[in-house]
């Protein structure tokens, strides 16, 4: 096996990834072959919207339901993946909880699946109450039990992961106040300095946790409400539940796959990344901001307490500054005339940064309330969740695949360094088009779209296709390594 | 319109941003002493941080100016009031006549599931919204400045005739 010499010089390739566990690859196989799958899907969305594929309504919002609920599960199942590879080499975590995430993954995608294409469940991701009982005749309450049952099987994993990832992390450093440094930055600066790695898993444990909580508890009473119609929920108490456990889930998957970035950058680069109190004030500031932002879901919601509205606005601002200020300007340091040398997974990482810091802008404008008015659920939004979560998110994961694989094989083809290219110009054309199109006013979320919107569609599906065909390299040279990965172990 | 200056604001901070990485990217290359640069990096750090702060601080005090929230008090007599009620899918709106100029109240709800009532302008532009939830009344306030058709948009899916939810609201010059 080579090894790139700025590697060697902050030492070896395996120092930096000394074991795998052949449940990470599992989890990093599925996922990757889970998310080809979802963009698939998400291509005949947009190919149906452009009018180049003739797919009925009740389809569209059905495989519109099985993109959004399968991208949202498998960044988490992508993530725990990260989480739990470079997490284990800090604490003691169960390899029994990780496998049972994983099957209770399986099972309820299953379910999920069966409730969208046997029982016509279409009532979109975020099974927003009552829709999941009001289907206008569409879909039987049966096909809806499956779907919610199916959602409350994967996050019931995933909860049984981070309480496990809790455990842990509570038995090696005492609190998670510990782990996130707060001895330190409340006058012990002796203590006990947590790894970049252990803030970023408690941060995610504690969010995540309070999110599948809330997530759990409103698919319970909407599966009650199912079974006895005459049990109902407050809507706008049950939006707020589901708004908050989507937010924290869907971002808590970018805070686990950025450790990628913590664990393996500086191996390229020779550089450390270590926990600094800046730092460790990002982390907490991240923990309480992702958990109070939520309500920018909810600012066309008047009836909501203004000042929840306004905070929501407030905390997504600040939110962004432990991202630009410690960890997109922390790699820009690290990677600065640092003669790194790029292949495919140092080049996905540093993308991923970009992707990560460039989407938070959609993202603020977004969650601006008196641009909301004339932009919630528009196709801004898509817009700037694709560009951080696909820019970003996906990017990590595809540069800790490539990472991985280059463990058991170092041969990168010029297909690879192409594919790279392609998915980081397809992915900010597609993510570009969907943000144009929001600013245009077009919907999100319509299955057929007026004669003036068609233009936009056919553009982002050819970008679409090319991010698609970037994503099978990925994945592909990624499944061709795995069994080495595993037999070298 | 908002959405073209809240546009241009976006691509020039993302193509801010693109050009930072590029820059980095390019000198990544060549190699410099690890302190030097981190040395460097940390001062500037600060000041990045304080400049943020103050960009947040400004956008948040400019923007919160304009809450498109109504106050609890009931609305004075001057103001149009209007009942829009959405039901799967299709929109029902009652009241008086729409005259340019003249304040409009849309007491938005719905009888089954959330919608959201979106307004576009005759040149198919959102000018509005609000969501439309069974057991609540959002009201919207809104003064038309064009007559014309207006277009109301369902904004929330709400099944699978969702964007078929459409209507027209005709608003007569003054």
């Amino acid at each position: 096996m080579s090894i790139p010499s700025s590697v060697v010089a902050a030492g070896t390739a395996r120092e930096v990834s000394p074991g795998i566990y052949p449940g990470v690859v599992a989890y990093i196989a599925i996922a990757g072959v889970v998310l080809l799958l979802m963009m698939l899907v998400g291509v005949v969305l947009r190919l149906a919207q452009a009018e180049w594929l003739p797919v009925p309504p009740d389809v569209f919002y059905e495989m519109m339901t099985a993109h959004g609920a399968g991208m949202v599960a498998i960044a988490g199942l992508a993530g725990a993946g990260i989480m739990w590879h470079f997490l284990s080499r800090h604490v003691r975590l169960n390899r029994g909880i990780l496998i049972t995430n994983l099957v209770s993954f399986l099972a309820g995608v299953m379910m999920i699946l069966a409730a969208i294409f046997l029982g016509g469940f279409g009532g979109g991701w975020t099974f927003l109450y009552p829709l999941p009982a009001t289907s206008g005749g569409a879909w039987e309450p049966g096909a809806a039990a499956l779907y919610l049952g199916g959602l409350l099987v994967v996050g019931v994993g995933f909860l049984l992961f981070y309480l496990d990832a809790g455990r842990a992390i509570v038995a090696e450093y005492g609190t998670l106040g510990a782990a996130l440094g707060w001895p330190i930055l409340f006058g012990r600066p002796q203590a006990r300095l947590p790894e970049p790695t252990v803030v970023a898993s408690t941060m995610v444990t504690i969010v995540n946790t309070l999110g599948l909580v809330s997530g759990a508890t409103v698919l319970a009473v909407s599966l009650i409400n199912l079974a006895t119609p005459s049990f109902v929920i407050d809507p706008l108490l049950a939006k707020n539940m589901i708004y908050f456990f989507g937010h924290v889930f869907i971002n808590a998957t970018i805070y686990m796959t950025v450790i990628a970035l913590y664990e393996i950058l500086p191996g390229y680069t020779g550089r450390e990344w270590k926990a600094s109190k800046p730092f460790l004030w990002g982390w907490t500031a991240s923990t309480l901001m992702v958990l109070i932002a939520y309500p920018h879901h909810l600012l066309m919601d008047f009836v909501m307490p203004k000042w929840a509205l306004i905070l929501g606005q407030v905390a997504s601002y600040t939110a962004g500054l432990p991202v630009l200020v410690v960890t997109a300007y922390g790699a820009l340091t690290l990677v600065y005339r640092s003669g790194i040398r790029w292949d495919a997974a140092s080049a996905l990482l540093f993308l991923s940064m970009f992707g990560w810091a460039a989407g938070i802008v959609p993202a603020i404008v977004d969650a601006t309330i008196m641009v909301n008015l004339v932009m919630h659920n528009t196709m801004w939004v898509p817009g700037h969740f694709h560009f951080y979560l696909l820019l970003g998110m996906t990017a990590m994961v595809f540069g800790f695949m490539y990472f991985l694989g280059r463990d058991g094989d170092s041969g990168e083809s010029a297909l690879d360094r192409v594919a790279v290219w392609v998915f980081a110009v397809g992915g900010l054309g597609f993510a570009l088009i969907f943000l144009y199109s929001g600013k245009e006013g077009v919907p999100r979320r319509w299955a057929v779209h007026l004669p003036g919107w068609v233009a936009y569609d056919r553009l982002a599906s050819l970008f679409a296709l090319a991010v698609m065909a970037a994503v099978a390299v990925f994945t592909l040279r990624f499944l061709l390594r795995a069994p080495r990965l595993l037999a070298a172990r | 319109m908002l959405q073209d200056t809240v546009w241009l604001i976006s691509v020039i901070l993302m193509a801010a941003i693109a050009a930072v990485f590029l820059w980095v990217a390019a000198a990544a290359g060549q190699k410099a002493d690890t302190e030097t640069v981190q040395h460097r990096a940390y001062r500037l750090r600060a000041r990045w941080f304080w400049l943020l702060v103050a960009v947040i601080a400004v956008a948040t005090a400019t923007t919160l100016r304009a809450l498109p929230y109504p106050d609890r008090a009931p609305q004075a007599a001057s103001r149009v009031i209007l009942r829009a009620t959405g039901a799967q899918w299709a929109w029902t709106i009652e009241g008086p006549d729409l005259v340019v100029g003249k304040p409009v109240e849309f007491q938005v709800t719905s009888t089954d599931v959330n919608h959201g009532f979106g307004i576009y302008n005759p040149a198919m532009e959102m000018v509005a919204q609000t969501q439309a939830m069974p057991g609540y009344v959002n009201r919207l306030q809104h003064t038309f400045a064009v007559p014309g058709t207006y277009h109301i948009l369902c904004l929330e899916y709400c099944g699978l005739v969702h964007h078929q939810m459409m209507t027209d609201l005709i608003v007569k010059p003054n």
